[in-house]
């Protein structure tokens, strides 16, 4: 029974995902694509959970879905109609590349899985109910990859001060602006 | 023994994910639009890390989401910043056009 629920949930939140990526990418209006951004991370969430990653489906939700929408929303908003994105041209030749380029990955990458689907991709190994906790995450972030937890803090560091640095307008361009 | 999909089926909605994402950054000319055609490939590249971290059971994986997660953010800090910049200097909203890295 629990099997058929797991399914199921699967299934909906991977349509789901599936769904608001593709509104993501065709919607012609930035707001509206923030937006069902926001649904395709809840859902990746869902299947974060599913395999059992319980503090990244957590983090996933408060930090993408909270905090870098949120500022995301603000600039669309900033931007008003010039944000608008209508799905203008580019050369035809280009677009057709484009697509068979896409779909050339999607393949790439279906194949490689049907190879390894065999031995590599069932039976997947036993995890105990503390795997993917905050204190497990916590625990390994902070002995064995101490150095990825302090390089990460300067790259946040360095963002911030780029988006100040970036954001900040200069006497000459007030007169223009 | 693992409830529902075996890790094959994440990875398989993780790559058509990131088809999804990568059609986006090639298709559309506003740089928002890129910026979260971007976001969807890096959740992709996530969903695949989680998915293999938990077939090995080892949670290396998950503490590179963590890192991939953080490196999102900043690029998306340092994207909008270059869209207000593009913005505020009046020049069109257009990836193709923003063609020469000169103020």
């Amino acid at each position: 029974m629990g099997n058929v629920l797991v399914w199921i949930t699967w299934f909906l939140a991977a349509a789901a995902c599936l769904g608001t990526g593709v509104a993501v990418v065709s919607m012609t209006n930035p707001f509206y694509s923030a937006l069902s951004l926001i649904g395709n991370l809840a859902s990746l969430a869902v299947l974060f959970l599913l395999l059992s990653a319980e503090f990244l489906a957590a983090a996933q939700v408060l930090v993408y879905a909270g905090a870098v929408m949120v500022m995301f929303l603000f600039v669309v908003a900033y931007l008003g109609g010039r944000a608008d994105a209508p799905w203008a041209g580019g050369p035809p030749l280009l677009r057709a590349a484009a697509v068979v380029a896409a779909v050339a990955l999607l393949v790439e990458i279906v194949v490689v899985l049907g190879l390894a689907w065999g031995d590599d991709l069932t039976d997947p190994a036993e995890v105990s109910d503390s795997f993917g906790s905050p204190a497990e995450i916590g625990e390994a972030f902070l002995t064995d990859h101490l150095l990825a937890f302090e390089i990460t803090s300067i790259v946040l560091l360095v963002a911030a001060i780029g988006g100040v640095v970036l954001g900040t307008t200069r006497e000459k361009e007030e007169e223009v602006a | 023994m693992m409830d529902g999909p075996d890790v094959g089926w994440y990875l398989i909605v993780a790559a058509i994910l990131f088809g999804i994402g990568a059609l986006g950054v090639m298709l559309r000319r506003s740089p928002l639009i890129v910026l979260l055609s971007l976001e969807i490939m890096l959740n992709a590249a996530n969903l695949t890390l989680i998915a293999f971290a938990r077939q090995q059971g080892d949670l290396d994986g998950q503490i590179f989401a963590l890192a991939v997660m953080a490196v999102a953010a900043a690029e998306v800090a340092i994207g909008l910043g270059l869209i207000v910049a593009m913005a505020r200097r009046r020049m069109l909203l257009d990836v193709d056009q923003a063609s020469a890295l000169r103020g």
